[in-house]
C-alpha cells in the first residue's frame, strides 16, 4: 500500500487552498484518498494528516465518524439500499433480503470476488424513486427484486462502467479557479 | 386549492439541460445579482425582509432577521446547507442537481447582502452528482465573471466553495455542518451562543441558510420581495416545495404556494399526488419530515401553512410529506423512524444516545411479536425521559432538537393507535402483511 499519487497530492494540495483554514480540507481530502483505494490506508490518512496539519490518529478519529469513509477495504461496488420510512413503505426490505440471497452476503459484507459490498442505507433522498439503491454513489430506483437482479449483472458485466466509476464521489469533481476575491488583503495578513 | 402561481425555485426543471450555464443565462440567469449589484447591501436585504422569506430547512426562521443578527466584523462567512439527510425529504437533492446555477446566483446575493467574506455550500457526500455538477456551477460562475474579485465591475468579490459531506445525518444541524466543515466530527455546539451569527465557523459570524432559501433570492430580487409576499398567506410567504413520498399513486415533488394550497389538495389531487395507491385509505400522514408528529385525515383540509400546522402541534419542518395506508403498520413504522435517530444520535447527550436505543429496541420486539403489554406505556415513559413532558415544541435537555425528535412519530402513533401495538403482544406477531414492493415503471 501506498499513499496518495503524484497525482493526488497535486490535486489535494489546490484543495486546501480553497480554505481558510487547512484542516477544512481533512473531509474531502479523505474523499480524495478513497477515491484511490477505495478506503482510508494507513498511508493514505498520514499523507492527509501532514496537509492539513494534524495527527493520523486525529484523521482516524475524524474518519470513523463518517459512514462514507472506510478504514476497511470494500468490494468495487458499494451496493446501499435504503430501508428508511419511504423506501420501506413501497417494500425496502423484501428488496434487501433479496439481495443478501442473491449476492449470497449479508448487510456489511462483500462478495469474495471482491464485487459487491452490500449496505443498508438510511434516506438518500431520492424518496420518490422508492426503493432507492445506490452504487458508488450514484442513483438507481425504483428497484424491485428483479431490477435489483439486472442492476447488479449490469454492473458485474461493465455495462454500467460509464454511469458508475469505481470509488469516490471527487473523481469527476474539477476545481480549477483559486481563491480569487480577497488576494492582496490575503498576503498582509498572513 | 391549487393556484395558478407559477413555480418560483423549479421554473426551469422542464428542460433536460437546466443545469448548465447556457440554459440558466438563456432562462434569465444572472440578471438577479446584476440587479442586487446595482443595489446597496441593505437595500436588497430590506426586499428579503419585505418578501417575508421564511428559512426552508426546517427550523422555518425568517431569512431577513437571521441577517440583523450577524454580529459586526471584518469577516463573515455564509454557508449554504445543502446536506438534506432528513428521512423522506428530496427537494435540495433535486435543486443541486437539476438547477445549481439558481443556488450559486442566490448566495452570491446573500453574500453580498451581509457581506459575507466567502460562502461555502456544504453538500450532502452523497450526493456525487450534485457534487459534479454545483462545482461545474461554480466554476461557469467564475468564468461569466459572477465570482471572483470583481464581479460583474461592481467592485464587490466573493469566492465560493464547494465543500463534500461525509455520510452523517447530524451535520445539518447548523453547529455540527460548521464544525465539518473545520474538519472536525459533526458534533453540535452547546448554545448559547444559539445562532451562528454570533460565533460561527472560525469564531466568525456567520449565516446559515438552507439551499431552497437560497434558490428563492434571485426571484425575490428581480420582482421584488412584495411581489413574493403576496403569494401564500400570512407569514408563509411566496410558494414552497414539497416532498411527497409513501403510499401515493404519484410521489415526487411538487412546488406549490404556500398556505392556499391543502394536504388534501397534495395528496389527492390527480395532478399532485393522485390518491392513494391501490384505491386504499389514508391511515397517517407525516406533515414535514420524519422529526414531526403525525396528522391524520382530519387534517387533511389544512393548508400548508407554517402558523397553522404549528398550532395543529406538529410542523411544515422540511416540507415532506409522507402518507401512510390502512395496509401500513404504524408499528413498524414508528420503529423504522426511531431506528433512525438511534443511528445518527451523535451521541454526546445521554437522553439522546439512551433513549434512542431504548426505543428502537422496545418498538422492535413489539413488531417482532416479542412485546409485553407493559411496553407501550414503557415507551412513552422513554419518551418522557428525551423530551420531558412530551409537549409541543418539545422541551429541549439536550444541546440539539435530534433528541427532542424521537418522541414525534412514537407518542403519535401510541396516542392514535394503542390497540395496534396491542394486538401485536396478543398475537406475537405483526397483523399486517410485509410492505408490498412497487415495481418499476
Ligand atoms: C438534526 C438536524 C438536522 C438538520 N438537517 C438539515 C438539513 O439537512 N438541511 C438544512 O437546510 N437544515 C437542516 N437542519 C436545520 C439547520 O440547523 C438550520 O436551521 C438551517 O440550515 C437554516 O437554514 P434556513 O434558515 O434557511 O432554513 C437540521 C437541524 C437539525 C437539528
Ligand atoms: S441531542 Fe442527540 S444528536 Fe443532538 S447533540 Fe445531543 S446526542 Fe447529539
Ligand atoms: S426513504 Fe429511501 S430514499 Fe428517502
Amino acid at each position: 500500500m501506498s499513499g496518495l499519487t503524484p497525482e493526488n497530492l497535486h490535486k489535494a494540495e489546490t484543495i486546501v487552498a480553497l480554505y481558510p483554514e487547512r484542516r477544512s480540507a481533512l473531509i474531502p481530502l479523505c474523499h480524495l484518498a478513497q477515491a484511490q483505494e477505495g478506503y482510508l490506508t494507513e498511508e493514505c490518512m498520514e499523507d492527509v494528516a501532514l496537509l492539513c496539519g494534524v495527527s493520523a490518529a486525529e484523521v482516524r478519529g475524524t474518519a470513523s465518524f463518517y459512514d462514507m469513509l472506510h478504514t476497511e477495504p470494500v468490494g468495487r461496488y458499494v451496493v446501499a439500499v435504503c430501508t428508511n420510512i419511504a423506501c420501506m413503505l413501497a417494500g425496502a426490505y423484501s428488496v434487501l433480503t433479496h439481495a443478501e440471497e442473491h449476492l449470497g452476503i449479508r448487510v456489511g459484507q462483500t462478495t469474495h470476488d471482491g464485487l459487491f459490498t452490500l449496505e443498508e442505507a438510511e434516506c438518500l433522498a431520492g424518496c420518490d424513486k422508492a426503493v432507492c439503491v445506490q452504487v458508488n454513489h450514484r442513483f438507481f430506483g425504483p428497484v424491485d427484486r428483479e431490477g435489483f437482479d439486472r442492476l447488479t449483472g449490469d454492473l458485474a458485466s461493465g455495462r454500467l462502467d460509464d454511469e458508475v466509476p469505481h470509488h469516490g464521489v471527487l473523481n469527476r469533481v474539477e476545481r480549477t479557479h483559486e481563491l480569487e476575491a480577497h488576494r492582496e488583503s490575503e498576503g498582509a495578513e498572513r | 386549492m391549487i393556484t395558478g402561481a407559477k413555480p418560483i425555485v423549479t421554473a426551469r426543471m422542464d428542460h433536460e439541460d437546466s443545469y448548465t450555464i447556457e440554459r440558466y443565462l438563456a432562462t434569465g440567469g444572472y440578471e438577479g445579482l446584476r440587479k442586487a449589484l446595482g443595489m446597496t447591501p441593505e437595500a436588497v436585504h430590506e426586499e428579503v425582509n419585505q418578501a417575508s422569506l421564511l428559512g426552508r430547512g426546517g427550523a422555518g426562521f425568517p431569512a431577513g432577521r437571521k441577517w440583523s443578527m450577524l454580529r459586526p466584523a471584518p469577516t463573515t462567512y455564509l454557508v449554504v446547507n445543502g446536506d438534506e439527510s432528513e428521512p423522506a425529504t428530496f427537494k435540495d437533492h433535486l435543486l443541486i442537481e437539476r438547477d445549481p446555477h439558481q443556488i450559486v446566483e442566490g448566495s452570491i446575493i446573500a453574500a453580498y447582502a451581509i457581506g459575507a467574506r466567502q460562502a461555502f455550500i456544504f453538500c450532502r457526500g452523497e450526493f456525487a452528482l450534485g457534487l459534479e455538477r454545483l462545482t461545474r456551477a461554480v466554476e461557469d460562475a467564475y468564468e461569466h465573471g459572477a465570482l471572483g474579485e470583481n464581479i460583474f465591475g461592481s467592485g464587490f468579490g466573493l469566492d465560493l466553495v464547494v465543500h463534500p459531506g461525509a455520510g452523517a445525518y447530524i451535520c445539518g444541524e447548523e453547529t455540527a455542518l460548521i464544525e465539518s466543515l473545520e474538519g472536525k466530527r459533526g458534533f453540535p455546539r452547546i448554545k448559547p451562543p444559539y445562532f451562528p451569527a454570533a460565533i460561527g465557523l472560525y469564531g466568525e459570524p456567520t449565516v446559515v441558510n438552507n439551499v431552497e432559501t437560497m434558490s428563492n433570492l434571485p426571484w425575490i430580487v428581480l420582482h421584488g420581495g412584495a411581489a413574493f409576499a403576496a403569494l401564500g398567506e400570512g407569514s408563509s410567504a411566496g410558494t414552497r416545495l414539497f416532498a411527497l413520498s409513501g403510499r401515493v399513486e404519484r410521489p415526487g415533488w411538487y412546488e406549490l404556494e404556500m398556505s392556499k394550497t391543502t394536504f388534501r389538495d397534495l395528496i389527492y389531487d390527480p395532478s399532485l399526488g393522485g390518491g392513494i395507491r391501490n384505491g386504499n385509505e389514508l391511515k397517517a400522514f407525516i406533515p414535514g419530515g420524519v422529526s414531526a408528529p403525525w396528522f391524520f385525515p382530519e387534517h387533511l383540509d389544512m393548508g400548508l401553512d407554517q402558523d397553522a400546522v404549528g398550532k395543529a402541534g406538529s410542523m411544515l419542518g422540511s416540507g415532506s410529506i409522507v402518507v401512510m395506508d390502512d395496509k401500513t403498520c404504524v408499528v413498524r413504522a414508528a420503529w423504522r423512524i426511531s431506528r433512525f435517530f438511534h443511528r445518527e444520535s451523535c451521541g454526546q447527550c445521554t437522553p439522546c444516545r439512551e433513549g434512542a436505543g431504548w426505543v428502537d429496541k422496545v418498538l422492535r420486539r413489539i413488531e417482532d411479536g416479542f412485546g409485553r403489554e407493559e411496553d407501550v406505556d414503557l415507551l412513552l415513559d422513554a419518551c418522557d425521559n428525551i423530551a420531558p413532558g412530551l409537549s409541543w415544541p418539545p422541551k429541549q435537555t439536550t444541546i440539539c432538537v435530534l433528541g427532542p425528535s424521537i418522541p414525534s412519530s412514537i407518542v403519535s402513533a401510541v396516542d392514535r393507535f394503542r390497540d395496534e401495538f396491542l394486538v401485536h403482544v396478543k398475537d406475537g406477531a405483526c397483523p399486517f402483511p410485509p410492505d408490498e414492493v412497487r415495481h418499476a415503471g
